[in-house]
């Protein structure tokens, strides 16, 4: 207790050590595995584009979006009706399915008691639906849409089997971004005095646009990019003009690329290239589109 | 650390010599009265049997430990428990002599007439402005809107720190000052009573302050019932507490009761129950 100093005596100890061992090998391989997995990914994306535009060079031009199809003049064909088929259906598309695909979000999402046995069928049958192929999706248009309600082979038959399609995946999407809304926000505006329908309207749903749009516009270029069940709907009949109404008879893009590929001339392989590129341009506008809303609205809470 | 029982009294006066309790006005003219109030969540009855009649334009605070209740007695003041669908709430709460969940109440408007404040800020991620707006929009106000947001921001304290920014966003604001607005926005629908579920845990000690002053103002015209886990604040505001506890059952399952309720100066110096007194000494909770 009483000795003053005995450090004085002890011997100096040595300086600790503070050099690490450099990274383990293990850890070493681990990282070098997670590049080259990324690797594969991006360098097939970048081949694959690259060999689209190279095949596509010597008929990138306007033609491709200025002229129609021509079976017999490969330099004089064109997309535009593909174009402008695949703009019509795709809106329409949009029409029918973000009503109700947002309002059927709304209800399971604020509504609907999810300890009630026919709600919880619902919601499986909804995730269910999200992974039925899409070629099924093309039959039950055909039978009960293009013969069953008589529509025919035209813009309306297509949007309508194209909605039905991306329904599943428009409400999963609307019901996330609903879902993100915090519970304190409805609590606060309910006990303000507001009603349930208020409270969703002019806070829940605000909020949860952005996440809603973002999701809505990736399923739509998933519709954008589905050939199979248009394919089974009758469109690779041979068109030359523009829709002009969801009456009329149509083409799009993948339908007028399969259509291209299958000819046995190289001029019509370069020609679907082209309208290959043209088509991964209006996907990745969308997609660029849907990541700039959710930059744009991201909220923090 | 054996105290005897009888010292309490003298103990808890010496512990907080400096605090003055706010007088408290007789309960004649009462706000709400309950009477063997129950709470079940599906067949946990979380609360039981409380009786307490809530003073007018005065403030009531309810302390207690975690799990005991006051919380969900609080949220039967404005039926914000219809929220949880298995909520049951058996027994009397009636508000100036109506049974609150009478078959004919609607609870929106309970709730316009019962405001409330929460734990977490949670002001709309819109403009100040739309903040103070809302309530009174969304229940039909037509006067004139720039005039009431002004005249709440100022009841509220808050106008000379916001005035220049009302179009900017709430989430801006500090914590302490979104807690504010989400009191002014509270008032703006001019309601009766305010309730508060701790509204001061997430801030700190300045802005802290700052919300009890506001409580103390405001309580010259509204009812104010606040649930705080800080039993300083209680004796700080309050005019009248419920001391709040819950017993545990052979199930391990927790039952909150109400223990004792009183003026807070007869709470915090001399209680009449054992465990009010093992509470707010800090021998437990």
């Amino acid at each position: 207790m009483g000795a003053p100093v005995v450090t004085q005596d002890a011997p100096a100890l040595p300086p600790p050590r503070l050099k690490g061992r450099g990274t383990p090998l293990r850890e070493r391989f681990f990282r070098l595995g997670l590049w080259a997995s990324l690797a594969v990914g991006v360098v097939f994306l970048a081949g694959l584009l690259l060999y689209v535009v190279v095949e596509a060079w010597p008929r990138l031009d306007s033609r491709i979006w200025s002229n129609f199809p021509d079976i017999i003049d490969p330099t004089n064909a064109g997309a535009q009706s593909a174009i402008m088929g695949t703009l019509w259906v795709i809106a329409f598309t949009a029409v029918y399915c973000l009503p109700t695909g947002i309002l059927a979000a709304i209800y399971l999402e604020e509504y609907a008691d999810p300890d009630r046995w026919w709600n919880k069928v619902i919601e499986i049958n909804i995730q269910n639906l999200a992974a039925v192929p899409s070629i099924v999706y093309g039959i039950l248009g055909l039978g009960v849409i293009s013969r069953g309600l008589g529509f025919g082979q035209t813009v309306l038959t297509a949007s309508l089997t194209l909605s039905l399609l991306v329904l599943p995946i428009v409400i999963i999407a609307s019901r996330e971004a609903i879902r993100a809304v915090p519970q304190s926000i409805r609590q606060a505006s309910l006990a303000l005095g507001a009603t349930q329908w208020q409270t969703i309207w002019r806070q829940v749903l605000p909020a949860a646009v952005p996440g809603m749009a973002t999701g809505s516009i990736l399923a739509l270029s998933r519709a954008i990019g589905e050939a199979a069940p248009l394919l089974l709907l009758g469109g690779l009949t041979f068109i030359t003009f523009n829709p002009t109404g969801i009456q009329s008879e149509f083409t799009v893009l993948p339908i007028q690329i399969f259509n291209w590929i299958s000819q046995s001339r190289a001029e019509f392989v370069a020609l679907a290239s082209a309208a290959i590129v043209i088509l991964l341009v209006i996907l990745l506008a969308m997609n660029s589109l849907a990541i700039w809303l959710r930059n744009r609205y991201a909220r923090r809470w | 650390m054996t105290t005897p029982d009888t010292s309490g009294a003298a103990g808890g006066g010496t512990r907080t010599p400096q605090v003055s309790y706010r007088q408290a006005r007789s309960l004649a003219e009462a706000v709400f009265e309950v009477g063997g109030l129950s709470v079940f969540y599906g067949d946990h009855e979380a609360v039981r049997d409380v009786n307490m009649s809530i003073g007018d334009r005065q403030i009531t605070a309810m302390i207690g430990p975690s799990g005991c209740g006051k919380s969900t007695v609080l949220r039967c003041f404005n039926r914000m428990n219809d929220l949880v669908p298995t909520a049951r709430v058996h027994g009397k709460i009636h508000y100036h002599n109506e049974d609150l969940y009478g078959r004919e109440v609607d609870p929106i408007e309970v709730r316009r007439r019962i405001g409330m404040v929460f734990q977490k800020p949670n002001p709309f991620p819109k403009s100040i402005y739309d903040n103070i707006a809302y309530g009174p929009r969304v229940g039909g106000f037509k006067g004139n809107v720039d005039d009431l947001v002004e005249e709440t921001l100022t009841h509220a304290a808050l106008w000379e720190e916001v005035k220049d920014k009302l179009k900017t966003s709430a989430l801006a604001l500090s914590g302490g000052q979104q807690q504010r607005l989400c009191i002014a926005r509270t008032i703006a629908v001019k309601p009766e009573v305010i309730l508060m579920d701790e509204p001061c845990s997430s801030l700190d000690p300045i802005a802290t302050a700052k919300i009890e002053d506001l409580m103390e103002k405001l309580a010259e015209e509204f009812t104010i019932i606040v649930v705080t886990h800080n039993m300083q604040q209680a004796a700080r505001v309050s005019h009248r507490t419920a001391f709040f506890t819950a017993d545990v059952d052979d199930k391990g399952e927790r039952h909150g009761r109400l223990v004792e309720y009183d003026e807070t100066a007869r709470i915090f110096s001399n209680p009449s129950d054992r465990r009010t007194e093992d509470y707010i000494s800090g021998r437990f909770g």
